[in-house]
């Protein structure tokens, strides 16, 4: 098996999907020629031609919309937008459109697409690079939103989320893109959909992350016997797994990179207070970044949730 | 150095049909007597469509409706050039290209009664649901279009919108998309110069809507939109057009919202009865029965036997409307998702 990053590992799947399905599109600003700019679509064009890798005008709303009229007329459109901040004007596309049309068409239409973008900060970009507004997404019903945290789930969930038969919003952990390498398998395997992961088990504190968070947590819960649960899937989210979890640990700490107030961390929370809250020996904590947009550079290392931040909320709740 | 000239451009105009019924026989559409008979039916079916449904919600039988008069040449001429096969991406305000492809009449009023099942669109019409945030089905029909396009199918896309709409980023996105790509795409303007009170001038410095397709390298076109030759003309071309490959086409409908712009509205407030004078003398209804009348196919009485033909079929599509059981509660879950998740299905299970 080869080591691969999460570039190689979602390029792979996309490779993998488009040769298996010609309703399989690329649509997106610089997805052909250029490889995408973080190269995640490098080699499509000259292996699938310009008919399905299609390098766009720059208009993400359109983009966003023309995808939607794709895949009502019968293909699998995969958009591209460059960074998460830039679907903020196609928000009326995704929002109003594409997580809607299967219902309000009561099934004539429906949207199978998955919308790819890097998320997260942690890069040293521009502004609105580095956004992490994954909650948005997550109030919005018919809509999935998939975040992966290493190269061998992004390209089991990227496959997955092709095949999915309603609109998928694909958030890839730009910091991640290169930081890990894994164990990818080179043939087609599937992540489940809507299924956490038990990334390090434990029993005295669960622990939930997702995307590049999980990374940083499994660094802070070294020497605690804390149960590290991948959420992998955010809308619709395993709370099955975490609420069982909770079950044996008695504590939770969400960790998220998105500001608190509003963030799915406050999901999770009040779920696990709905249903397991006589479990609890503790508070449920969050550690996430604080109410602040997302800084520049400069600031950025303040803003993200530490590993310091994780283990001393660990202390906290296994000391209460 | 000497300032070049880069580019010099023509905006027309088509008129067929004048006020008084004289058409241009050079510029009048193939059609037989039959055809033009139907285009009058059609038109006759949805003023009274359009008449009955502001009846109804003034009545509390269905809800906010945006009324449609003065518009059917502009809706039935364009939708009349359209094969089944075409793809259609409405805005909210054209029943009566609805009425013209066959869309169930009872389906068209329970959407308006606020009856979401009514947005199932038959089986055979290609019809999106209809769209009442503004502009934004252009980018979607530039999609189906791309996809036509990659499928190979001769089919024409047409998409439905505004004068409003033209000043939304997502008609600019979607007007450049089909000129980068060449898609085969229809761009309609109903041109019915208000957007709820805003007058065309408060939504444009340009003579006219269609130069604006100039700027994106394709054609665009107005015609006057209450003749419904020249709207009939100027869409079979553009759907001929895109059929075979040959790229898209804007056509302007300039025409006259002569009602509200919905049932809650009063146009009153900020238009001028003058106005709406000006324009009733221009009804593209009336225009078109001065043409028939002199090719001696139309008398008063045939118009009373038509009328109570095109009443008969809405009261039809009024007693099936109110003859619908109301949606039941877990309805709310249908078609949310393809499979509900753990949370919605156990939502629904307590309604």
């Amino acid at each position: 098996m080869a080591q691969l990053n999460m570039v190689q590992a979602i390029n792979q799947a996309l490779s993998l999907e488009m040769a298996r399905d010609d309703r399989v599109l690329l649509l997106g600003e610089d997805v052909g020629r250029d490889g995408g700019v973080f190269r995640v679509t490098e080699g499509l064009l000259e292996r699938f031609g310009s008919e399905r890798v299609l390098d766009t005008p720059l208009c993400e709303s359109g983009i966003m919309g023309a995808a939607i009229g794709m895949a009502a007329y019968g293909l699998r459109p995969v958009p591209e937008i460059q960074f998460l901040g830039f679907t903020y004007s196609a928000f009326e596309q995704l929002f109003a459109h594409a997580a809607r049309l299967r219902s309000r068409s009561r099934g004539r239409y429906s949207c199978p697409m998955v919308v790819r973008t890097p998320y997260g900060g942690g890069i040293k970009a521009p502004e609105l690079h580095e956004e992490s507004t994954e909650a948005l997404f997550c109030q919005v019903p018919g809509l999935k939103v998939v975040v992966p945290s290493g190269p061998y789930v992004a390209k089991g969930l990227l496959l997955a989320a092709l095949r999915d038969p309603d609109p998928v919003l694909f958030l890839e952990p730009t910091r991640l893109y290169r930081l890990l390498r894994e164990e990818v398998p080179e043939g087609e395997y599937l992540v489940e959909l809507g299924r956490a992961r038990v990334a390090r088990p434990g029993s005295s504190v669960t622990v939930v992350a997702w995307g590049s968070m999980l990374e940083r947590v499994l660094k802070a819960v070294e020497g605690y016997d804390a149960e590290v649960l991948d959420l992998l899937t955010l809308n619709p989210f395993d709370s099955e797994t975490i609420v069982n979890s909770v079950r044996k640990t008695g504590r939770l700490v969400i960790v998220h990179e998105a500001a608190k107030t509003c963030g799915f961390g406050a999901e999770i929370a009040a779920t696990v207070a709905e249903e397991a809250i006589l479990h609890l020996r503790a508070p449920i904590l969050r550690v996430t970044a604080p109410d602040v947009p997302v800084p520049l550079a400069k600031l950025i290392d303040h803003y993200l949730p530490s590993a310091e931040q994780i283990s001393s909320a660990l202390d906290e709740v296994l000391q209460y | 150095m000497p300032e070049v000239l880069l580019a010099d451009f023509q905006v027309k105009r088509l008129e067929v049909l004048n006020e008084k019924g004289e058409a241009d026989q050079e510029l009048l559409p193939d059609l037989s007597d039959a055809e033009i008979w139907r285009l009058y039916e059609l038109m006759l079916l949805a003023r009274i469509f359009d008449e009955r449904a502001v009846a109804l919600q003034r009545e509390g039988r269905i809800g906010t409706y945006p009324p449609i008069r003065g518009q059917e040449a502009a809706q039935v001429g364009s939708a009349f050039a359209l094969a089944q096969k075409d793809w259609l991406f409405p805005s909210f305000r054209e029943m009566g290209a609805h009425l013209t492809l066959g869309y169930p009449i009872p389906q068209l009023l329970l959407y308006w009664g606020g009856d979401e099942r009514a947005q199932k669109v038959p089986p055979g019409l290609n019809i999106f649901p209809f769209c009442v945030a503004v502009g934004s089905q252009i980018p979607q029909a530039a999609g189906a279009a791309l996809a036509a396009r990659y499928r190979k199918d001769p089919v024409a896309v047409i998409t439905y919108f505004g004068d409003g709409a033209t000043s939304k980023g997502d008609f600019h996105e979607a007007m450049n998309l089909a000129g980068v790509f060449n898609l085969p795409l229809v761009f309609i303007c109903q041109n019915n110069q208000w957007a709820i009170s805003i007058p065309l001038k408060g939504q444009t410095a340009s003579a006219s809507l269609a130069q604006k397709a100039i700027a994106y390298g394709f054609q665009g076109v107005q015609v006057d939109g209450n003749d419904v030759f020249a709207v009939y003309r100027a869409t079979r071309q553009a759907v001929e057009k895109a059929r075979s490959g040959a790229g898209p086409t804007f056509i302007e409908c300039l025409t006259y919202r002569m009602a509200d712009h919905t049932t809650a509205d009063d146009a009153g407030r900020y238009r001028s009865g003058e106005e709406v004078a000006f324009w009733a003398a221009r009804d593209p209804i009336l225009r078109l029965e001065r043409f028939l009348e002199g090719r001696g196919l139309w008398t008063p009485q045939k118009r009373e036997e038509a009328a109570a033909q095109a009443a008969a079929i809405v009261d039809a599509g009024v007693a099936a409307m109110e003859a619908s059981a109301p949606p039941v509660a877990s309805e709310l879950f249908d078609e949310v998702l393809a499979t509900l998740t753990p949370r919605q299905a156990g939502q629904r299970k307590v309604r």
